[in-house]
């Protein structure tokens, strides 16, 4: 893809709202139901997300692009993928501890979860599925993780006000929760063909 | 943590009912609403998930006294995307009309916290017979649980189960069931039932005792 103004602003609004994540995709569905009950926790890992998705997609491009297709091994794609996030989650953890105390602070205990979110593998397969080149795909990355970010604190908004509100026994925590997610789904159903590309 | 009087048919059946881990301990959700538009979308991605399950529990426990502490959450991970692999290239090779509705969720069977799950709460510590029971109980109580959701999605929104016509040529199919959105609506509502459920049946339990 060509990098224009119009062409960029397409394809944020395609990632943001259109192929949410959370909405459309059903990428990362565990921490957007099991780290939404406060909007700070929810933002903090939605940020924290953020950060490792942009890093991610820039280096699982290289590695399938400098280093499997090269020696002809693209089925190790998968193995390969995951370790590069393992590692990445680690060294920017061990980074943060160091030089961003502050920042650590607030976002460290989300981090060794994100290893696990498949959001973030999910990117990184899809940029090369779509055959992304290296700034589409950390622009799909960056884009994609905020629309993570989006969905996760509007949750977390709504499951605030739960909390003093009486629901059956039966529903309360996750039957809940996942009914008002598919409820938010239907009005990002609206954005369906904005910024098609 | 079972002890050594635990069974090993206790522990397949914890998985499939006291244990289920959709319906129970509600873990890999993306999977389970991704793979539940049809009935056989469900039973593909369970048994894909049965099969990881299995193969990385019995080499796991294998290797648990080799792997050191502190590197066993990377160690795992090889495992299991090794066995993801396998999976990967056998469900393309013989069933490729599976693979292209499940498409990028076959990789992801990778990050499906059962599976870590299992390894690190039962293969690690437990011998290799009974770390197969328990990754085979999971894995049908996961595929259990997926037919179930998805013959519920299927049968709302096409009016079939297993592609079978249930309903009469006049049956108004209920889109939005296999959309995105009905994929949360009727996990978090099948989910609510079971919920009320159990706690009738333990609060019966209850009163007896």
């Amino acid at each position: 893809m060509e990098l224009s103004l119009t062409n960029f602003l397409l394809f944020m609004v395609n990632c943001i709202l259109t192929n949410n994540f959370i909405f459309s995709r059903y990428l990362g569905c565990c921490p957007f139901l099991g780290v939404s009950s406060k909007v700070e926790t929810a933002a903090g890992m939605g940020i924290a997300v953020t950060f490792v998705m942009a890093l991610a997609s820039l280096f699982t491009y290289s590695v399938y692009n400098y280093i499997l297709v090269p020696l002809g091994i693209e089925y190790l794609i998968t193995i390969s993928f995951i370790l590069v996030i393992a590692a990445l989650v680690q060294f920017v953890e061990m980074f943060m501890k160091k030089s961003l105390p502050a920042l650590y602070n607030a976002l460290g205990i989300y981090l060794p979860l994100i290893t696990t979110n498949c959001a973030v593998l999910g990117v990184t397969l899809l940029n090369i599925d779509n055959k992304y080149d290296m700034l589409w795909s950390v622009l799909n990355g960056t884009f994609g993780a905020l629309g993570f970010l989006l969905a996760i604190v509007l949750m977390a908004g709504v499951r605030e006000r739960l909390e003093s509100s009486n629901i059956p026994k039966a529903f309360k925590g996750f039957p809940i929760s996942l009914v008002i997610a598919g409820l938010m789904s239907v009005a990002f159903l609206g954005f369906a063909g904005l910024g098609g590309m | 943590m079972p002890d050594k009087k635990v069974t090993m048919r206790g522990v397949f059946v914890n998985g499939i009912l006291n244990e289920n881990p959709i319906f129970r301990l509600v873990l890999g959700v993306c999977p389970t609403l991704a793979a539940t538009t049809s009935a056989t979308n469900g039973l593909g991605m369970g048994l894909a998930a049965t099969f990881v399950l299995l193969g990385s529990n019995m080499v796991i426990s294998m290797l648990r006294n080799l792997i050191p502490d502190k590197v066993r959450i990377p160690a795992f991970i090889v495992v299991i995307s090794t066995f993801v692999t396998i999976v990967q290239m056998l469900i393309q090779a013989f069933v490729p009309s599976l693979y292209e509705s499940l498409g990028l969720f076959i990789p992801l069977i990778v990050v499906n916290c059962i599976i870590l799950a299992r390894a690190e709460a039962f293969a690690a510590k437990n011998s290799v017979m009974h770390s197969a029971a328990d990754g085979l109980g999971m894995g049908l109580g996961f595929t259990a649980a997926l037919i179930l959701l998805g013959s519920i999605r299927e049968l709302l929104g096409n009016g079939t189960i297993f592609e079978n016509a249930v309903f009469g040529a006049n049956f108004e199919p209920m889109l939005l069931a296999v959309m995105a959105p009905g994929g949360f609506i009727v996990f978090g509502l099948v989910l609510g039932i079971i919920n009320a459920v159990v706690n009738r049946v333990s609060a019966k339990k209850g009163a007896q005792a």
